[in-house]
């Protein structure tokens, strides 16, 4: 009996931790190149989500192919919020605020359009769990987290070989010297912050099938999504997928064994704590 | 020599302001009067926010932290022991003071700047909701209603709307007394040069740690108070209202629209911004978060094109 509650709020907590690390993942780009931390994330992410939701009441359209749709809109959005809006600012602290109320125009404007209920996916084919012993699996997550593995290998290479990757990285290296040979930082920013959009929109889209989609859900996973870019050091993508997976543990284990929500408690306690007291993350910040 | 200014007339416009919200609410519907109550008490938050964030240019994500701690103090000591909520009002502000020091120096003392000072405090405020989500001691998520007592001086309830007006204009006025006397004093300059330039600050000597710590003392302290208002007023709280992200969203808006470090900028932004957010939520009718979806569009504009806010547009007038 204890070894099957553990290991059930392993897996569980396990697979969870995979879509923190898919939603993160693009803050953590956008971070370790800019330098800049966007409030908006989770509003792009509940945009994915709608997106998604909409494919499939309107045109039946299976999720985990309207992830393509909605990573082209998000990218889209996030290259014209950056072009007219964030371009205008270059104090952290402002832009942080500018962010911040785009988050706040666009949960209240999905609220305004779509009313604030909270609205689901059913899929009778995918509301299925696989069984490992006494291990149940529920497939749409176990999805998921393939997907964050992808997602975090694709964006590597993606930063490794390709020229518009490895400007990236050159920015986010040292800025003054790829201004000196020559990089297009304002078209590389714009690059990077559709990509960051793109991939939080894609990754809404993923994890329709099994959680719901609400104007306010942006709120809540962009404050987790902070906790798991500070814990696996800004701008390093494998950190980031590994305080993806702890947070993910963390949460499900406390579920599991503490009173109520206290496990919230705690991944905020850990947060301000490595803050303090380790603000390169676990594995250090600014590897790609 | 200066230029003329609009606002340089400021006292003498304050002066009038003071006296038309003095006189005028004996003539208004009670519905106009609790629009108004709600534009002062933001305008005072905003103003004790400005404190930190403003003047000292440390911009706070969590004082809901604050505001939720003189709520919660107050209100538990009125309805476990009976405990009058003024008293309670002073004590909840000495304790949100504690923990806004507390707050400051381990933040400050680890160097924690900009962004990430403010993703800090919101955390520290989602600790502090989750915590009272969960403790039988603040009602959980039920929160805690405040148990009507009638028209009474000693337990801060009265039937008549008026009584919470004049109550929160009085806060306003004090509040207003003390931000010009720290800006008169030392102590607004040290906080300006933090602002300004916080290595150039140390390196003239100013131990900038410590009036950080001061200027969250102070900020942390009379939040509070105006959340014991906020709880007598409506005799209702729970951990979203008091300690939730929005709380800190309201909190901050006001200064940061009407000016930043400025004497009347939080009161300006919430004279103006009070209407507006009504409007927008009569116009759009419904869900009662309309109202922020004008303040996305008003922040982003501010910082972009007013970074001084509204008092830095009238001194260009």
């Amino acid at each position: 009996m204890f070894f099957q509650m553990l290991s059930n709020a392993l897996v569980s907590g396990l697979l969870m931790g995979g879509v923190y690390a898919s939603v993160a993942i693009g803050l953590t780009l956008i971070f370790g190149v800019m330098n800049i931390i966007n409030f908006a994330h989770g509003s792009f992410m509940m945009l994915g989500m709608y997106v998604a939701y909409w494919l499939f009441t309107g045109l039946g359209l299976n999720p985990y192919i309207s992830l393509v749709p909605s990573f082209l809109i998000l990218f889209f959005l996030g290259a014209v919020i950056h072009k007219f809006i964030i371009i205008h600012s270059s104090d952290a602290q402002n832009i942080l605020l500018i962010t911040l109320g785009i988050a706040l125009f666009l949960d209240n404007f999905a609220a305004f359009l779509w009313t604030p209920d909270y609205r689901s996916i059913e899929i009778p084919t995918l509301a299925k769990s696989l069984f490992i012993g006494y291990l149940a699996i529920s497939i749409p997550r176990l999805i998921a987290f393939i997907f964050a593995i992808l997602l975090t290998i694709g964006l590597y290479i993606f930063l490794k070989t390709t020229t518009t990757g490895k400007s990236i990285r050159a920015i986010s290296d040292n800025i003054e010297g790829a201004r000196s040979v020559g990089i297009n930082i304002k078209k590389i920013s714009l690059i990077s912050f559709g990509i960051g959009a793109g991939c939080v929109g894609a990754a809404g889209a993923v994890i329709t099938p099994f959680y719901s989609i609400s104007p306010s859900v942006g709120l809540v996973f962009v404050i987790f999504a902070f906790v798991v870019v500070v814990l696996g050091g800004m701008g390093n993508f494998w950190g980031t997928f590994l305080g993806g997976l702890i947070v993910g543990l963390g949460e499900s284990l406390g579920a599991t064994y503490l009173p109520g929500s206290l496990q919230q408690f705690f991944i905020y306690f850990v947060f301000i704590l490595i803050l303090l007291f380790r603000p390169q993350g676990i594995l250090g910040g600014k590897r790609a | 020599m200066r230029k003329l200014s609009l606002y340089r007339y400021s006292y003498v416009l304050m002066g009038v302001t003071l006296l038309l919200l003095t006189i005028l609410p004996a003539f208004m519907g009670s519905y106009y009067i609790h629009i108004l109550i709600l534009i002062l008490v933001y305008a005072y938050l905003g103003s004790s926010w400005n404190v930190l964030g403003g003047y000292c240019g440390q911009f706070s994500f969590g004082h809901a932290t604050f505001f939720g701690l003189g709520a919660y103090t107050s209100t538990i000591l009125f309805m476990r022991f009976g405990i009058s909520p003024w008293i309670g009002m002073v004590l909840g502000g000495i304790l949100s003071m504690f923990v806004g020091i507390f707050i400051g120096f381990i933040c400050f003392r680890y160097g924690l700047k900009g962004p990430f000072f403010a993703l800090a405090t919101l955390a520290f405020a989602e600790m502090f909701r989750v915590a009272a989500l969960n403790i039988p001691l603040t009602g959980k998520a039920m929160g805690i209603l405040i148990t009507l007592k009638g028209t009474s001086f000693p337990a801060f309830q009265f039937q008549e709307k008026i009584y919470y007006y004049y109550i929160i204009l009085a806060f306003n006025v004090f509040i207003v007394l003390v931000t010009h006397l720290i800006e008169n004093r030392k102590l607004g300059d040290y906080l300006e040069a933090i602002k300004e330039d916080e290595d150039a600050a140390e390196a003239l000597g100013i131990d900038t740690l410590r009036y950080k710590i001061i200027a969250i003392s102070i900020s942390s302290f009379l939040t509070a108070l105006g959340g014991t208002f906020y709880a007598q007023y409506l005799f209702y709280i729970d951990p979203d209202i008091c300690f939730g992200v929005h709380n800190s969203i309201e909190i901050f808006m006001r200064p940061i629209f009407g000016g930043l470090g400025t004497v009347y900028g939080a009161f300006l932004g919430s004279l103006i911004l009070g209407p507006l957010s009504e409007l927008t939520r009569g116009l759009l009718g419904g869900y009662s978060g309309m109202h922020l979806m004008l303040f996305g569009v008003v922040l982003v504009v501010v910082i972009i094109f007013l970074p001084r806010g509204v008092v830095g547009l009238l001194k260009k007038i």
